[in-house]
């Protein structure tokens, strides 16, 4: 997740990471990470966060940017089977959710032109 | 071809997305996009996020999903199906190929997959769904999923940053957090092939194969910023390790 302050509103930090924020801790699917320092109300430290989940936190200064990376805690880039959400645009730029397609299957395939 | 072959599935349930990862952008996908006319969701990923998101470590890789919204097979190599004619294409018409881009070529011929066990599979799996042999377990899913360390997630993060600083116009910026990322995530290729791709070319190329040089120009070495190129990694390699053995 990149981010430009290292404060951020929940619903940023859920969107960005991909983990949500409940009261037994931050949770991706069936698993959850419990949190010694929960946020409290709508703002999220994003250095403390980092901290207590074990995320790294890389910085570039000369553009003012953060990136949150994403966790390693099980040893798998999976935790859960279930798919994460990913939301993408389309040549036109329109937003499109996998999330969508459920009640299909889908065969989701990464190319590149180079 | 991914086309064709989603026709075939698509009254059987089968719905195709595919992701184009390119820092460069939407525009630098279009002719490729617009050639294969999908009918399926065809979607540009610039800051690689399905990559992180799901374990693509080298294209094209793929991955199953279930109407449930399950991973029923994580990411792995997806040749384009074996039954389905390609259309020939030749990156070189009109031109004499320089002698790189020949020995570029040369490997890549003998870079190996398994495109019809895997069509095979995912015919299968349409089919019996559930009770298909290659459908995994939640378990198995997240075993075979990449592997990721501390160094790993500590690269994408910088990969996230180089690809975000390229997309702003600040090329140069970017170049040592590709480097870290390269330096951290050494088995995503797709990491070092999207790097290497926005180097400039030798030759007296223009168009998109100028993104297939992807190494050092002769007489520039020393303004190459990686460690590594496509060919010198791929022979030191060997093509035919190129994609790990597909495993049923």
């Amino acid at each position: 997740m990149l981010t430009e302050s290292l404060t951020v509103s929940r619903a940023a930090f859920e969107a960005g990471t991909g983990w949500e924020l409940k009261p037994e801790g931050a949770c991706r699917g069936d698993i959850c990470i419990p949190l010694a320092s929960p946020p409290d109300g709508d703002n999220v430290d994003v250095a403390s966060m980092a901290t207590q989940m074990a995320l790294p936190l890389v910085a570039d200064e000369k553009h003012g940017l953060w990136s949150l990376g994403p966790y390693s805690g099980g040893n798998t880039t999976l935790v859960s089977a279930q798919a994460p959400e990913l939301t993408l645009p389309d040549l036109d730029g329109n937003m499109f959710s996998l999330s969508s397609l459920r009640g299909q299957k889908v065969l989701m395939i990464a190319w590149s032109p180079y | 071809m991914w086309q064709t072959f989603r026709n075939q599935l698509h009254a059987d349930g089968l719905e195709i997305v595919t992701v184009g990862l390119e820092t460069a952008g939407a525009e630098a996908c279009r002719p490729y996009i617009e050639a294969a006319a999908p009918e399926h969701p065809s979607l540009i990923d610039q800051g690689h996020k399905s990559a992180e998101l799901f374990g693509f470590i080298n294209i094209p890789n793929a991955v199953w999903i279930d109407e449930d919204g399950v991973i029923v097979r994580p990411s792995e190599t997806a040749p384009g199906p074996a039954s389905i004619e390609r259309e020939a294409r030749n990156p070189f018409a009109g031109m004499e190929p320089p002698q790189h881009l020949m020995e570029i070529a040369g490997e890549a011929v003998n870079i190996q997959s398994s495109p019809a066990e895997y069509e095979a599979a995912i015919r299968d799996w349409v089919a019996k769904g559930a009770d298909s042999q290659f459908a995994l377990s939640a378990d198995e899913v997240i075993a075979r999923s990449q592997p990721r360390d501390g160094d790993a997630a500590t690269g994408q993060a910088h990969f996230e940053l180089a690809a975000r600083l390229e997309a702003m116009g600040h090329h140069d910026d970017a170049v040592p957090h590709y480097r870290e990322a390269h330096r951290l995530t050494p088995n995503n290729f797709s990491y070092k092939r999207q790097a290497w791709s926005l180097e400039p070319s030798g030759g007296d190329l223009a168009g998109p194969v100028t993104r297939f040089w992807q190494g050092p120009v002769e007489g520039a070495e020393d303004q190459w910023p990686y460690e590594g190129d496509w060919l010198s990694e791929v022979r030191a390699k060997g093509a035919e390790n190129y994609y790990e053995a597909w495993k049923p």
